[in-house]
């Protein structure tokens, strides 16, 4: 894996470091990760300069674009790939005289999401500008949270395995420092070739949670777990459709490397990243670059940088170079954001006009962790195996109305389950909802195998067939290609004495054999 | 006589007796529009649409279902309202020729209730000065300029000066709103109070300017000047008919999350006979530098004829007034750094042909659409804003402001109802006079007597008094506590009915004269 090769740099260094004379161990929780984030090992060559080694560390802005009918301020619809333009109101195109309304909607899935990520939720928040010029921000300036945010101070305990046989996992926990609401931009499309800008402002002012985590990660892999977890929690919740392909969810690290010991070196952020393994090419690759950079006796520039997911490389971003003033200002026409816990919920407030923190919380689903831990405990499944069957939509709940309509014993289900029917499904680039295969007609299948009524081998076929979608019954199928393991002993010796009769001429050049 | 105000037998009553029809009386008014065309009190007139809306009217009217009082009645709006299909254009080339496609919630409101929108009216541009000199389409001139009380007063400095140079400003920056009102072409109009940018004109026009509690108003759709600070100001020839747009415009809009929640009962003012349980403030700072001797004089007769009546009448202090001028300007510059930076010619507005880049195209609009004025105010706001100044100036200024707005908090609190001030430091300036000094020095010298207020959001309403030696109306200000527009304005009322403010006797108007101006002379459609 190309990721895990760009990690070669830093860990050779590291460990090279960590077992040279004079260097104890880093006393930093950072330095334990580091060393965590090493035991996958591998041949280690000696860097260039005799030095400490050099820790990595990543910190990641992540924003989420929040799953609601409308927009964050407006009352224009939310939607995916919509004509140009069709969805922005008044307010979305800045016109003059118009004002912000803020969306309860919105309020309350960052009010789940910081809930679900173990934040304290500030019960006054409040909303700033944050000026710059640019042609998909009609305002001139972002509504944002940049002095007290919604949320704060949380934690996000995340897993990934720790070898290359997915068999080992160390999990581990990265703080939250805040979420905060702000609105989306429009989008810009350069025409260069007749130097023109298209400007789309249908994701003009559509809500976004922005997720700040503290820098408490140290490769590619470990960022792109923690958005993975992270992704699954906002979906979960239903705060978050956090589709990366379609930008509802958007990653920025923050990434540099220092010597154990030393201040945070200089730092770049990566944006563009538009998938999970690219998150953890585009992490890994900026280390090994300043790495590299620092150690050919080059300096790191605090500097916006933009992965290039063809050439697999960073490069700095040209439009961003200046260093921008954003000149914050207290957004006026908003009023502080108030939000009423059990406690403090006045008795004469109309229910429709305040939210309350206490109620939302009692009404969280089950996060990841704990469906996992539900999953471990009363299937019997390895722990990674309950990491698979989240990490696919719907495939959980699939495996476990198989369970339920089969005698079959849950940990022999997973195996169908994560090697057979994921297999069909990556194959052929398939949701677990669209899968041809119900979780009644696996159950019936397993069924027939665990009655032995057909043997594991015959049914792998009958699946195969199953997966032709052709609305057979898996017994159907058996029948039909008489798939039958024989109970009867006579009639299988009757079957051994007929194929022995038909091919008598090979019995008999068989036997002086 | 003296005509009779504030009574509800007057033009509403006319109209619904059939003495006069909506149609006629819009005919009339557009007419006065133009016969009193030079004094440049409208940008836009929206002939068609008014007379559309009269015909409605009128039709409700022959049906018996009038909406209500203000059903048929010709008012104008500040041209910093979003009004559909009618011009827009804040006096500014940035907006020059921009059609809204929605009402403001204001204007919406007063359509819905029967009015008739006759146009908009001229202002400073973005409403940034206090003269209403400062608008791409010219100065407002001040209707008194050629009343008959003006001309036998004012003496010529020279008979070679030109009579054309004799002329007064409005005051600003609703002047249009303010002389629209005063030169009876409409019954009432919308303005907009910031740093009393409709208290000030509506004392320079002899017109009762209120200016309601921050947040009894919806803004939506008033193209900002200072988000925290801009209120929709009514400009009316009485009190009464003040208390009756107000009761038609006041109350929670969601579409304007700054205002308050709580239902708003439109109240009608009762005649005060006694007035000895109220104690009225006098803020002794409001003896400011520059405030004319002849204003001075006119505060104090006020001032004796409340305690004459038996009211108390106390010396308050405001001590943190003085600094009301630089806390408003570092407040105000911010904001509007921050306001304008939408008008970037992309979506809407003017934009320059400026090419070679899109930065170079924002900077040549901006530099065409926005005059020295609104792009000094730029400049100083994004100062302001930096982040090395952050702190050093708005937050203290925020600071300042909290002080302002204590000081008011303690002088109700000690059981002052009403404080009475000037509204003016002098009568209107000639024209001339006037453009002498730049806008910032003007607006800092004309505004220290109503912005204090503006940064506690107070209610505050200037009532018309008397006319200066030189035949020019003077008026003074009551501020009340927060949301208390019924105890206020019906103070005010009492004052008004005691001063009896003699009404502009103008020429153009005269040569009009007949019964239906002689409703609309008598002022009141209420």
């Amino acid at each position: 894996m190309a990721a895990r090769g760009c990690g070669g740099v830093w860990r050779r260094a590291r460990q090279r470091g960590v077992a040279g004379p004079g260097s104890g161990p880093d006393p930093s929780p950072r330095g334990q990760r580091a060393v965590a984030c090493n035991t996958r090992g591998g041949a280690v060559p000696a860097g260039k300069s005799g030095l400490a080694p050099w820790v990595p560390v990543v910190g990641l802005e992540i924003h989420a674009q929040i799953s609601s009918n409308s927009k964050l301020f407006s009352g224009s619809q939310v939607q995916f790939a919509a004509p140009p333009n069709s969805l922005v109101s008044f307010f979305d195109a800045s016109l003059p005289g118009t004002l912000p309304v803020l969306n309860r909607r919105c309020v309350e899935a960052a009010v789940m999401t910081g809930l679900a990520l173990k934040c304290s939720i500030n019960k006054k928040s409040l909303f700033d500008r944050k000026h710059y010029f640019y042609a998909d921000l009609p305002a001139g300036y972002q509504i944002t949270q940049q002095r007290v945010p919604i949320a704060v101070n949380g934690s996000l305990s995340y897993s990934l395995c720790i070898d290359s046989k997915m068999s080992q996992m160390v999990t581990k926990i990265v703080r939250i420092k805040q979420i905060q609401l702000e609105q989306d931009s429009g989008k810009s499309l350069h025409d260069d070739t007749r130097s023109q800008t298209l400007v789309d402002l249908n994701r003009a002012g559509v809500g976004l949670m922005e997720v700040v985590m503290e820098p408490d990660m140290c490769c590619g892999e470990e960022a792109a777990a923690a958005v993975r977890e992270l992704q699954l929690i906002l979906q979960t919740l239903g705060s978050s459709q956090a589709v990366m392909a379609e930008g509802q969810l958007r990653v920025d690290a923050n990434v540099s490397v220092h010597r154990p010991g030393e201040p945070y070196g200089v730092r770049t952020e990566v944006k563009n990243i538009n998938s999970l393994r690219f998150l953890a090419k585009a992490v890994d690759y900026e280390i090994r670059r300043q790495i590299e950079e620092l150690e050919n006796g080059g300096t790191i520039l605090n500097e916006t940088r933009a992965f290039d997911s063809k050439l697999g490389c960073t490069v700095p971003m040209r439009d961003k170079e200046g260093k921008q003033d954003y000149r914050f200002m207290p957004e006026p026409n908003l009023p502080p954001l108030i939000l009423y816990d059990a406690k403090s919920l006045p008795a004469n407030m109309n229910h429709q006009q305040v939210i309350n923190i206490d109620w939302i919380h009692e009404r969280l689903p089950d996060l990841p962790s704990v469906k996992r831990e539900k999953l471990v405990e009363q299937y019997g499944i390895l722990p990674e195996h309950s990491f698979t069957l989240l990490n696919e939509d719907g495939l959980a709940e699939f495996f476990e109305s198989v369970v339920k309509q089969t005698q079959m014993e849950p940990k022999k289900v997973i195996g169908w389950i994560l090697n057979d029917l994921l297999s069909y499904l990556k194959q052929y680039s398939l949701t677990v909802k669209e899968s041809p295969v119900s979780s009644f007609l696996l159950a019936d299948l397993l069924n027939l195998l665990e009655k032995k009524e057909i043997s594991s081998t015959a049914a792998k076929q009958v699946l195969a067939e199953l997966w032709k979608g052709e609305g057979k019954t898996p017994l159907e199928i058996v029948k039909e290609q008489k798939l039958e393991l024989l109970q009867d002993q006579k009639e299988l010796e009757q079957i051994c004495q007929a194929v022995i009769d038909e091919q008598e001429n090979e019995v008999i050049m068989m036997v002086p054999g | 006589g003296c005509p009779k105000r504030g009574l509800r037998s007057q033009v509403s009553a006319a109209l619904k007796e059939g003495r006069v029809t909506p149609t006629e009386l819009c005919q009339r008014c557009l007419a006065l529009i133009r016969s009193t065309k030079f004094l440049n009190a409208y940008i836009t007139v929206a002939e068609e649409t008014a007379l559309k809306q009269a015909e409605e009217a009128e039709e409700r009217y022959k049906r018996g279902q009038p909406l209500g009082i203000l059903d048929g009645i010709p008012i104008a709006v500040k041209d910093n309202f979003n009004t559909a299909g009618i011009e827009t254009t804040c006096a500014s080339n940035m907006l020059k020729g921009y059609i809204s496609p929605y009402n403001a919630t204001v204007v919406q409101k007063l359509l819905d209730q029967g009015a008739v929108l006759l146009g908009k009216t001229n202002l400073d541009e973005f409403a940034m000065g206090s003269g209403s000199t400062d608008g791409v389409f010219g100065p407002v001139r001040n209707p008194w300029s050629y009343s008959r009380q003006y001309k036998e007063k004012s003496v010529p400095k020279s008979h070679s000066e030109d009579k054309e140079f004799n002329w007064v400003i409005t005051g600003g920056s609703s002047g249009g709103s303010a002389a629209a009102v005063s030169s009876f072409t409409c019954f009432a109009a919308l303005g907009s109070d910031t740093g009393g940018s409709t208290r000030n004109p509506a004392a320079h026009c002899g017109v009762v300017g209120l200016k309601p509690t921050y947040g009894l108003i919806s803004r939506h759709g008033l193209i900002p000047l200072v988000n925290s600070m801009d209120v929709p100001g009514i400009l009316t020839r009485s009190v009464d008919d003040a208390a009756v747009l107000l009761g038609s415009l006041a109350g929670h809009d969601p579409k304007d999350s700054t205002t308050v929640q709580d239902n708003f009962k439109p109240f009608e003012l009762p005649n005060l006979t006694d007035v000895s349980k109220l104690s009225i403030g006098i803020p002794k700072e409001y003896n400011a530098p520059g405030l004319s001797s002849e204003i001075l004089a006119l505060w104090s007769k006020a001032a004796d004829l409340f305690k004459n009546a038996g009211a108390k009448v106390v010396e308050v202090s405001l001590p943190h007034t003085r600094y009301s001028i630089v806390c408003y300007h570092v407040l105000c510059t911010a904001e509007v750094a921050s306001n304008m930076a939408r008008f970037d010619g992309l979506e809407y507005g003017h934009r320059s042909d400026a090419k070679e880049s899109t930065e170079s195209m924002y900077a040549t609009t901006r530099r065409e659409g926005f005059n020295d004025v609104v792009r000094g105010r730029i400049l100083s706001g994004n100062y302001f804003l930096l982040k090395q100044n952050y702190e050093k100036y708005f937050v203290k200024a925020q600071k300042v402001r909290r002080l302002i707005a204590n000081d008011f908090v303690k002088v109700f609190r000690s059981g002052v109802d009403i404080l009475l001030t000037p509204t003016t430091l002098s009568d209107a300036a000639p024209y001339m006079e006037f453009i002498q000094e730049d806008n910032r020095t003007r607006s800092a010298q004309d505004d220290i007597l109503t912005q204090a207020d503006t940064c506690a959001g107070l209610p505050a309403v200037n009532v018309p008094t008397a006319l200066s030696e030189r035949g020019l109306p003077v008026g003074l200000q009551f501020i009340g506590r927060s949301f208390q527009e019924k105890q206020l304005l019906t103070v005010a009322k009492w004052f008004e009915k005691q001063v009896q403010f003699p009404v502009i006797q103008l020429e153009e108007v005269k040569r009009h004269d007949n019964d239906v101006f002689h409703h609309q002379k008598s002022a009141s459609f209420s």
